[in-house]
């Protein structure tokens, strides 16, 4: 029998993130006691990172700005992929998410009637990011820290113990989620620093692990990014929905190579900073998409005029979503027009007094300066594409988050469907606090009910997640999971990187067959303590998985939309905006063959009153033919003329 | 342009340990924290090492090299000459847990002790107005990573085990100062005396504002200028002012 | 690692600080590289060498202490009996004729504790004399420490009445100053190379005292909401502007005020005789 630390608790939360953090905090003010469980210390989770800050139609820097147009714009910016009702409650409640947290002692920039100050960013239609500087992630994980620390010190004028209700376990690594019968019971991992195995028993359980990023070789995230959620939700019978698209980031760092991925936030752009190819030419002009065509600047004129007059200008092409500027990029290097560590050059030094960017940028202005020696007040950065978040996650039910094994809820980063094919900047922060709370809350509530027939943790589980986990310290043959991962890293860049081909995606899963064979094999020198040999050994089965539904996904979507662009299929199908393909783990694989089976399913339909806030002209580029409003129904058609449109964009109507 | 360094890095536990000598490859443009990973990844794959952004903003690549307290992930090789050895160490006003990982448990010990922003009564969320110019203290305090490179140099915990107790450390000072310059914390209508405590319960008085917090510091905050001393003035304030404490012996106080 | 902490381990008697119990075990005090005691000396040798030149002149400076139309900022005001006549200056004998020794002493009190007891002052000596730290990550000698928390050391926190003092003496050197816009003779109008050099000291002396922490904090720091006092706010900015710069002011003017005495003292005692401009 393996021994383990055993704990109890009605909620535990895997992540420590910002939706991690909110769910958990929900789920302790409904009064259950709550677990935390993160893979790094308490507060380094990877929403430390984001930079440039919150969506929400707050309306305060322009008060045409609401949610409808907010809605708007996600969808856009999803092509029309994104789970309708996700979106929608997103674009509600994000401005009171962002409220509540001042409540809590969030102190974001200001405008001068006091009130939280918004900035621009690619594919907003207003300015509508709430933001500190470029440490936006940081204010918001800081603010969650401490309001857990809060309910903390409540619970110890209560109880007399900090630890009553709400616990935190830093550098705790979850593998496996346990279940009784159908329904969770809670979950299995070891402890990074002494490598001891723990249980904790929870009739719910909320996965909020973030992205995937580290099986891409260039990319902005951490080495948390290894898709453990993901895997984990795999594991215990859950689907993943919408894998293929996964988000290149425009601008990363290009230089030098040890910092290659790191991001250069889009409110460089939202700024003014202008992208420039190796002849100085604002190439960005040629790259608006028909379907964007009348929103944005034909001219550098009227593109410069914008940031100050946003009425009666159109936005410069820098701001285009962020898929068609990391794709535009991309051929401009391509096409030989890139600078000398391939990239293109990012300019704010022209655009801008230094003292602004100084202020305005001070994050990115010291990150330059430290890493590349570069000084942004005086000269252009060089960037390129970078692997930045991953669209797909686990399918969820959008009112509750719960994924369809019971007891299993998911939010932030590792959930799916919210962003469709493309996130916008800034809608991260807001989808972590929106269903971050709904799933803390709809866990507590799960958890009430499940108060009376608990779940049990059967040891054999625990005796065969131990067994998986030690099984690194004496695989013969000891691969170098280090080596492994490198390789796992080099395929996914190369071959389903930004622009897919299917030749190559066959090439990736059968090298993804090949290293998952050879990961078994996977071996640590050292003991438990604290080996990051051995965590690495771990994550690669996670890695593994995960990278195998991208391919599988991506080779299976014959068309191109937002963070999904096949070179053999370069056009959007209206066809395959109805499709969603699910993966889940096939029953028994096949040595050899795929561990993941892919399904499609329907992506449901639109409710008509949404619908109703696009033009049909609009609609037509994205929907089918009977999937048109009125195309049953014989209704005159609403705001057809591009007239109505542009007023409604003008939000006039709302 | 590549060459040769040795880095000599602590490993050991709780138990004991040795600096341990490692010859490396070393590229253009690397930072400490990149060496130390192709060490890990070529020679000693158990080398335990805390990271996490690699980009200096999530604050737990904490570590002293050549003996003085960084971000390793911060820390250039190009700033360090090429033919001396480098020395490695985990923070050493912490336990080691193992190589170059320590136990910061104190710090967040320390994090609970200080009371919480108190929102102030009947302002609904939504409706909090704060001006520019009275956030950007605060603002500057709340850039802080948590590192913990200021609590692991002040000599008030490194060089005295025994001050632990009563001593936040500059970080939780600052944090106290952050909270008492927030324009709209409710701390004192409910009783609460943010300054005097700073000095009777938090251990501001053990602060000789020698600046060693101000100087390690990766996010450039003032922690000694901006927060402590400003802190202790407020102190001064409640605690050495003759007329408030005249007022507080005959029953009065001042709003 | 849970956040819940265990308690420190008694501490252990064979070794602290940096050697106790639990922490890496590395036997050195510290491994900086770097020349960290180069700052250390470098300050302990600047306060000694004024330390001695104002004991000096401060215990047997008094017959070198005014040269007209000049006086020496070591003794200004002049408060007992046995002082120099200066003509229109602050020679006012408050205390009197039993006063035997050098006037200087009475004085000098105030300035000397603003300096002993100013921010930065503090960190220089606790570094420099005190080694407490001698630099940042070097292990400190002591093994026991309670900073400001006791007395003497917790009188540190009257600095700020040691301010409200300095500001009339500055105001006197001001005056004294301007006095030396007269000629030997006292007439108005005219100016030597010891007016600029008054000046110079006065200037300093005044930027240094207005760069006072305890001055920010009076001016504006002590207010929460900034947008409600613009007046102030504005003040509180230049403040932290030259606060900002406190140390080297510290430095400037400490020695601005030594070199400002040798001036009168060169003069008096005959060695030079002041350039006049007009
Ligand atoms: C550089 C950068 C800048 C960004 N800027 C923005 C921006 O400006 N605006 C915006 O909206 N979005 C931005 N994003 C995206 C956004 O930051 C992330 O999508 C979001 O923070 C994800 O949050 P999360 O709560 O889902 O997960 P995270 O914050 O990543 O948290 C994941 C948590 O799960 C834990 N965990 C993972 N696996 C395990 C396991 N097996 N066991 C236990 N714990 C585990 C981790 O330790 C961590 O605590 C940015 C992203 C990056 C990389
Ligand atoms: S200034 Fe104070 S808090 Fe900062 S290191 Fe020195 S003694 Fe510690
Ligand atoms: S104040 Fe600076 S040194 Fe201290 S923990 Fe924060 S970021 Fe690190
Ligand atoms: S790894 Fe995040 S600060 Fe160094
Ligand atoms: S004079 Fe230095 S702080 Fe007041």
């Amino acid at each position: 029998m393996t021994e383990v630390e055993r704990h109890g608790f009605d909620v535990v939360v895997v992540g420590a993130g910002g939706a991690g953090l909110r769910a958990a905090i929900e789920a302790r003010e409904h009064g259950k006691r709550t677990a935390i469980i993160c893979k790094s210390l308490f507060g380094k989770a990877h929403t430390v990172m984001a930079e440039g800050g919150i969506a929400a139609s707050m309306g305060n820097v322009n008060d045409q700005d609401n949610w409808q147009v907010h809605f708007r714009d996600t969808m856009r910016g999803g092509k029309f992929l994104n789970h309708w009702r996700m979106a929608e409650l997103h674009a509600k409640e994000a401005p009171e998410r962002v409220w509540e947290l001042e409540t809590w002692g969030a102190l974001f920039d200001r405008t001068k009637d006091g009130k939280i100050s918004q900035r621009n960013f690619g594919g907003h239609e207003y300015p509508r990011l709430a933001h500190v500087g470029d440490r936006t992630g940081l204010e918001l994980i800081r603010t969650l820290q401490q309001k857990v620390v809060s309910l903390q010190q409540e619970d110890f004028r209560e109880h007399g113990d900090y630890e009553a209700r709400i616990k935190v376990f830093q550098e705790y690594t979850v593998t496996r989620v346990l279940k009784d019968g159908d329904r969770v019971s809670g979950v299995f991992g070891y402890q990074r620093e002494s490598g001891r195995f723990f249980v904790i028993e929870a009739p719910a359980v909320v996965l909020a692990t973030g992205g995937i990023g580290k099986s891409f070789k260039v990319t902005s995230n951490s080495w948390e990014y290894t898709g453990d959620g993901h895997a984990l939700a795999l594991l215990a019978g859950a689907s993943l929905i919408n894998m293929e698209f996964v988000q290149f980031h425009p601008t990363g760092m290009v230089w030098p190579p040890s910092v290659k991925g790191i991001l250069v936030t889009e409110s460089v752009r939202g700024d003014g900073g202008v992208l420039r190819n190796s002849d100085g030419k604002r190439f960005m002009f040629e790259y608006i998409p028909d379907v964007f065509r009348e929103k944005y600047a034909e001219t550098e004129e009227e593109g410069d005029r914008w940031y100050q007059d946003q009425a009666n200008n159109r936005r410069p092409p820098e701001l285009l979503p962020r898929d068609e500027v990391a794709r535009a990029i991309n051929s401009e290097v391509k096409a030989g027009r890139g600078t000398p560590h391939g990239g293109v050059f990012l300019d704010v030094s022209t655009r801008l007094p230094a003292e602004e960017i100084r202020r305005r940028l001070p994050s990115m202005h010291h990150q330059f300066k430290e890493l590349a020696d570069v000084d942004i007040t005086a000269e252009p950065m060089e960037v390129g594409p970078t692997c930045h978040y991953v669209m797909g996650g686990v399918e969820v039910d959008p009112d509750t988050a719960s994924s369809c094994v019971p007891g299993l809820f998911a939010a932030g980063e590792v959930a799916g469907g919210m962003h469709g094919s493309n996130r916008l900047g800034g809608n991260s922060l807001s989808d972590l606090l929106v269903f971050g709370r709904r799933a803390g809350l709809h866990a507590a509530q799960y958890a009430e009910a499940a108060q009376e027939d608990r779940p049990l943790v059967e040891q054999e589980q625990i005796d065969a997640a131990a067994e998986e986990a030690l099984a690194p310290f004496s695989a013969e043959g000891g691969e170098n999971p280090y080596g492994l991962h490198q390789e796992l890293q080099q395929s996914m860049n190369d071959l389903v990187g930004i622009i897919r081909r299917e030749g190559e995606m066959e090439e990736a899963l059968q090298r993804l067959a090949v290293l998952r064979e050879r990961a078994v094999n996977a071996g640590v020198e050292g003991h438990r303590q604290f080996n990051p040999g051995w965590h690495l050994a771990l994550d690669l089965r996670n890695m593994l998985l995960v990278s195998e539904c991208v391919a599988r996904a991506a080779l299976e979507r014959e068309e191109s939309r937002g963070g999904h662009t096949r070179e053999d299929h370069p056009t959007m199908a209206a066809e395959w905006r109805r499709v969603l393909l699910a993966c889940s783990l096939a029953d028994k694989p096949v040595p050899g063959e795929g561990a993941i089976v892919l399904q499609r399913k329907a992506n449901p339909a639109i409710r008509e009153d949404l619908l109703g806030l696009f033009g049909v002209d609009e609609l037509k580029k994205y929907l089918t033919e009977d999937e048109l409003p009125g195309a049953e129904a014989d209704l005159p058609p609403q705001r057809a003329d591009t007239d109505a449109e542009k007023k409604s964009e003008n939000g006039a109507e709302h | 342009m590549s060459y040769e360094a040795t880095f000599r890095v602590w490993r050991g536990d709780a138990e004991g340990g040795e600096l341990t000598d490692f010859q490396v490859e070393v590229n253009d443009g690397e930072v400490v924290l990149d060496v130390v990973h192709r060490i890990q990844a070529t020679q000693a794959p158990d080398l335990a090492v805390r990271w996490n952004c690699k980009a200096g903003k999530c604050g737990s690549c904490s570590a002293e090299i050549n003996g003085r307290p960084r971000l390793m992930c911060m820390t250039r090789m190009s700033t360090l000459p090429p033919d001396e050895t480098v020395t490695i160490t985990p923070m050493r006003t912490f336990p080691v847990l193992r190589d170059l990982v320590t136990d910061v448990g104190f710090n967040y010990q320390k994090a609970r002790e200080i009371p919480s922003f108190i929102p102030p009564q009947g302002v609904k969320p939504g409706e909090y107005r704060m001006q520019q110019e009275d956030v950007n203290r605060s603002q500057e305090f709340r850039k802080c990573i948590e590192c913990f490179l200021c609590q692991n140099t002040c000599h008030v915990v490194r060089d005295h085990e025994e001050n632990k107790p009563a001593f936040a450390g500059p970080r939780f000072l600052m944090r106290v100062a952050e909270l008492d310059m927030h324009p709209l914390d409710a701390a004192a209508d409910s009783g609460l005396d943010r300054k005097a405590t700073a000095q009777e319960e938090h251990g501001l008085g053990y602060c000789n504002i020698t600046k060693c917090c101000t100087e390690v510091c990766p996010e450039g905050i003032k922690i000694t200028d901006n927060a402590l001393i400003p802190l202790k003035e407020r102190a001064v304030d409640r605690k050495y002012d003759p007329l408030v404490w005249l007022g507080s012996k005959i029953g009065l106080r001042r709003g | 690692m849970t956040t819940e902490t265990r308690p420190p381990e008694a501490a252990d008697s064979t070794g602290r600080g940096v050697h106790s119990p639990g922490r890496a075990a590395i036997a050195q005090r510290h491994l900086r590289l770097d020349r960290w005691w180069l700052p250390q000396v470098m300050t302990a040798a600047g306060l000694l060498l004024f330390i001695g030149y104002s004991t000096w002149r401060a215990f047997f400076g008094l017959h070198t202490s005014y040269a007209a139309p000049y006086v020496s900022p070591f003794y200004s005001p002049c408060l007992a009996a046995n002082c120099p006549k200066m003509d229109g200056g602050a020679d006012w004998a408050l205390f009197g004729g039993w006063w035997s020794l050098s006037p200087a002493l009475i004085v000098l009190i105030f300035p000397l504790g603003f300096r002993l007891t100013c921010y930065y002052y503090r960190k220089a000596y606790y570094r420099s004399f005190w080694s407490s730290p001698p630099a940042c990550a070097v292990a400190e000698p002591h093994a026991k420490y309670s900073g400001e928390t006791r007395f003497p050391l917790i009188l540190q926190n009257i600095h700020r009445y040691f301010f409200y003092v300095a500001i009339p003496v500055a105001g006197i050197l001001t005056w004294d100053a301007i006095l030396g816009f007269r000629d030997p003779q006292g007439h108005w109008g005219h100016m030597g190379l010891g007016t600029l050099v008054l000046l110079v000291n006065v200037s300093l002396i005044w930027a240094y005292t207005a760069s006072c922490h305890s001055c920010r904090h009076i001016v504006g720091g002590r207010l929460r909401h900034f947008s409600k006092h613009p007046v102030r706010y504005r003040m509180w900015t230049w403040v932290s502007k030259l606060n900002a710069r406190h140390m080297q002011l510290a430095w400037a003017s400490l020695f601005s005020v030594g070199l400002a005495d040798l001036y009168v003292y060169l003069l008096a005692s005959g060695a030079f005789s002041d350039p006049r401009f007009f």
